[in-house]
């Protein structure tokens, strides 16, 4: 890897971190498209239950993995919400890019080409 | 109530649909990873991480649409433009699967329906719309934004209605399918115009910095290299 390349990697990770640690925090809190779409035609609750209606949502069930540490973009245990979602998101953008970086490294084309 | 969920959650589409979408999207990922194969080198593997790790972080920072309605990137056409179609899909599918399996978001059983939208449709139609426009288009930061902003929406719809095949195929509930088609369509309009400022601020501002590490650009630099050899 070249000298350049590691620093525009470094300042792209940096620009991600920031995106994921920080800006999240002012993200909007509405559902998105599709939930919202999901929701359409139903009645919820204070604790956002569904009390009627017929909507896609009404059968939805709950996360396999809701009780991963990180469930919900948060950490668990981190009661003060912008320092958890950020935390949750820098770990994220971390994770992430060990995993793509690493995994596609593995599959890579290991041949030089011959010049 | 913060609304963390983006993607599709368990129980919305059937069990055997479902199962059939997640053999669908192994079958194709195999096929991603062996084009894949070709491209990558010492330089597009590190680059295939940052597009993951950046997709992640976008696809965090939802922006309101409509009133109580907001929207995120899914990311296909900023990864086609950055590092390919295959190795693109492969980036994407690597944010879902982080996602869902580590942040509890969008179902486990849900997993080969959210990986055929947004990984292989989203990413397909992208790839189709960049492989085009770029014909035309200036190969210059300004024309790859151009690019980046039109193939975005169209991307981001065509994954919304990759949803309601999956719907009409599986789903739960008896619900107006034109209903569902339109809402999804008209809502992912406007996510999708969100997504292409978005990916065409992104793509510009890398051709502008490195314009060597856009894939799509490639295929028009090579030509050059060889004149300068053959001369």
């Amino acid at each position: 890897m070249t000298r350049k390349l590691g620093w525009f990697l470094a300042g792209g990770l940096l620009v991600a971190l920031l995106l994921a640690g920080v800006v999240s925090n002012f993200a909007s809190g509405s559902p998105d498209g599709l939930d919202a779409t999901a929701r359409e035609g139903c009645t919820f609750g204070a604790d956002g239950e569904i009390t009627g209606g017929t909507c896609m949502a009404q059968r939805e069930r709950d996360h396999q993995m809701k009780d991963s540490p990180l469930a919900d973009y948060g950490i668990r245990g981190v009661h003060n919400e912008a320092v958890s979602t950020g935390l949750a998101g820098a770990a994220g953008v971390l994770i992430t890019f060990g995993i793509g970086a690493g995994g596609l490294w593995l599959v890579r084309r290991r041949e030089r080409k011959a010049a | 109530m913060d609304a963390q969920a983006m993607h599709i959650a368990n129980g919305i589409v059937n069990g055997p649909v479902s199962a059939i979408f997640v053999v669908f999207a192994v079958a194709v990922l195999a096929v991603c990873v062996r084009r894949a194969r070709a491209d990558l080198d010492d330089r597009l593997a590190p680059m295939a991480g940052l597009v993951s790790a950046f997709i992640f972080a976008v696809q965090m920072l939802n922006f309101q649409v409509l009133p109580g309605v907001s929207g995120h990137l899914l990311g296909g056409t900023l990864a086609v433009i950055l590092v390919g179609p295959w190795v693109g899909a492969l980036c994407v599918s690597t944010v879902l699967i982080v996602q869902c399996l580590l942040f509890a978001d969008g179902g486990l059983t849900a997993i080969g329906l959210n990986i055929t939208n947004m990984a292989l449709l989203g990413t397909a139609a992208g790839y189709l719309l960049v492989a085009g426009l770029l014909r035309v288009l200036p190969k210059n930061p300004g024309g790859l934004g151009v690019t980046a902003f039109a193939a975005s929406v169209v991307s981001v719809v065509v994954a919304s209605q990759g949803f309601v095949l999956e719907y009409a195929l599986g789903g739960t509930t008896d619900l107006s399918l034109p209903w569902i088609s339109g809402t999804m369509a008209g809502v992912h309009v406007l996510i999708g115009i969100g997504e292409g400022l978005i990916a065409a601020t992104t793509v510009a501002t890398v051709a502008r910095v490195r314009p060597d590490l856009v894939y799509a650009l490639r295929k028009f630099r090579k030509p050059v290299v060889l004149e300068e050899v053959a001369a």
